[in-house]
């Protein structure tokens, strides 16, 4: 009796020992560069990062977050963000629907389209800015050809750089957007629809009485994705503006890189990413919410 | 078919106008595939004219007479063949890391009993919450103090390990069958041999998704790269493209060629692998 017990202990401190050992490499991981950096920024905030580097932090306590996070720059930053989500992600999904849509039949080819509709899956941001760069170039671009030319040219225009840039990062995730949307609708049974034309449902009616509510779902997430995707956005940004002109393109994580390697300040940019986590941390809330309500939806 | 049959007539007429439907249907499809992928069409013609061609008016789409050499000198002087090479080393290291991680982690929450289980559980999804743009500063004084500041451990150490991998190959792991797990162990199979004959086998799907979106972030990373490199040694690809495009106008057909150099391992990644790659991306939406 003692010694089945005893053995049943040891089998289970074994297997307690394994499950440690396979968690250990992703828990050191874990620890060192996403728990530790992320607690520290709410320390480092509190610490003013001197103007020459040698001198030591000084401690200014909550003074800091108060400076940074009222200072119009910051407030900027965030309006500019949030003004670029409003131009990307609605277009963005009314685009990839309307694709998805579009694909969403029975013909011969039809994998043909819906490849090349995801194709810009294969961009990357850097990929997608260097082609449009070029193309808006003033000299070489193909815009001022098309008559399209303001002045001063588009990405150094503060009234159409981040109209420009929204416009860019729309169709480099438009494969991705249609991906989702394209899933999304397939996921819907199709007797539905069947049983909507028998009874006499015309097309947009179908579109609008059984797609657009199966598939809302997928389009309040796309939504809040793409929130938290353009609070992320940087690499368009340094490639192409710069955070410029006046700085109308200065979005929040752009703000931080400069923060952090023109200036130096990591006290400051530490304010900055504890303000860059908790927006999208109230982003992820609303998408758990939808994910909550898709359940629902399930049901 | 039944009631009165259709004159020829009206089944002649709803014929034409069944095939110009058709005719419609294609023509909006081509019509949009084209503006889609124009922007890469004109980026392949443009890496293959002289500058001169590119800025002449009317622009040129087709090229009559190719020119390749903008490939070997984006290649060769424009060093994106230690761009390709840094981009294909760290994303070997980023993508096996993960998926390795990701399964020791998984099986351990799907077949191992052990103290703390759920509160380890939420860690690992607290690591979703936290987007790596926030980590920055301190991964920065980290990574230097580590003396990996401009080297492939700088670039692929911190994103070895990723909670939604194990996440969702935990999910995976949980469709094993239990029976299965009774014959293995009956047949003295232990935990790695299960692991690695019976669990990862059967997750394999789930797995291949992981590996493509795995790659695909790892492959198209760019702040991070930009943070941590200071010289063509060890910048990958993404971060090449920016040296490369700040070069003067007249070698622009060598930008474009670099442009399409880049793309190509992800275009063929994405004709090959399209299912998984759906899979992972649909999958990996759920992250954000």
């Amino acid at each position: 009796m003692i010694f089945t017990r005893n053995a049943k202990a040891r089998r289970r401190l074994r297997e307690s020992g394994l499950a440690y050992l396979l968690l250990g490499p992703s828990l050191l991981i874990f620890a060192v560069f996403i728990f530790y950096p992320f607690l520290s920024n709410f320390y480092l905030g509190f610490f003013k990062t001197p103007p020459f580097p040698g001198l030591p932090n000084r401690f200014v306590g909550l003074s800091q977050y108060q400076e940074v996070l009222t200072s119009s720059t910051f407030l900027n930053s965030v309006r500019t963000t949030v003004a670029f989500a409003f131009l990307t992600v609605p277009l963005g999904i009314a685009l990839g629907l309307g694709l998805a849509v579009v694909a969403h039949q029975q013909l011969r080819g039809i994998a043909i389209y819906r490849t090349i509709f995801s194709s810009t899956v294969a961009t990357s941001v850097a990929v997608a800015s260097v082609i449009f760069g070029t193309l808006f170039n003033p000299v070489v671009g193909l815009l001022p050809w098309l008559g399209i030319n303001p002045q001063p040219p588009i990405l150094d225009n503060p009234d159409w750089a981040l109209i420009a840039v929204a416009l860019i990062t729309v169709w480099q995730t438009l494969g991705l957007t249609f991906i989702l949307m394209a899933s999304g609708l397939q996921a819907i049974p199709d007797e539905l629809h069947e049983a909507a034309r028998i009874d006499g449902a015309a097309a947009w009616s179908r579109f609008v009485r059984v797609t657009m509510p199966l598939l809302s779902p997928t389009i309040f997430f796309a939504v809040v994705i793409g929130g938290i995707f353009a609070f992320q956005t940087f690499g368009q940004i340094d490639l192409l503006t710069q955070g410029g002109p006046l700085d109308k393109t200065n979005v929040l994580t752009y703000y931080v890189f400069t923060t952090l390697r023109t200036e130096n300040n990591d006290g400051k940019a530490a304010v900055l990413a504890v303000a860059l986590f908790s927006i999208t941390l109230v982003l992820t809330v609303v998408q758990m919410k939808v994910l909550e309500r898709r359940v629902h939806y399930a049901r | 078919m039944h009631g009165d049959a259709p004159s020829p007539r009206r089944t002649a007429s709803r014929n034409r106008r069944r095939v110009l439907l058709k005719v419609l249907r294609y023509l909006l499809l081509t019509f949009l595939a084209v503006v889609i992928v124009f922007p890469l069409y004109i980026t392949v013609v443009n890496s293959l004219l002289s500058p001169q061609q590119i800025a002449s008016r009317p622009p040129t789409f087709f090229p009559i007479h190719p020119q390749w050499g903008s490939y070997s000198t984006a290649w060769d002087a424009g060093h994106m063949s230690e761009y390709m090479l840094n981009s294909v080393i760290v994303t070997a290291i980023i993508t096996v890391g993960q998926v390795a991680t990701a399964i020791l982690a998984a099986y351990a929450f799907a077949f191992l009993e052990f103290p703390l289980k759920r509160a380890l559980f939420v860690l690992f999804l607290a690591t979703l919450m936290v987007p790596f743009e926030v980590t920055i500063i301190t991964n920065l004084t980290t990574i230097t103090n580590l003396g990996w500041y401009n080297s492939y451990q700088g670039l692929a150490v911190p994103f070895l390990a990723t909670g939604f991998g194990a996440f969702l190959l935990r999910q995976a792991f949980l469709q094993v069958p239990p029976d299965l797990k009774d014959a293995a162990s009956i047949d003295g199979y232990g935990h790695w041999r299960f692991m690695t004959r019976v669990a990862v086998p059967l997750a394999r799907p789930t797995v291949a998704a992981l590996s493509v979106f795995a790659f695909l972030g790892a492959w198209n990373q760019y702040l991070w790269p930009l943070l941590v490199t200071k010289d063509d040694r060890y910048r990958t690809v993404q971060i090449g493209l920016k040296q490369l495009s700040s070069t003067s106008l007249d070698q622009v057909n060598v930008t474009f060629a670099g442009v399409v150099i880049a793309a190509l391992p992800l275009v063929v990644l994405l004709l090959i692998f399209q299912k998984q790659l759906v899979r992972g991306l649909t999958a990996g939406a759920v992250k954000g």
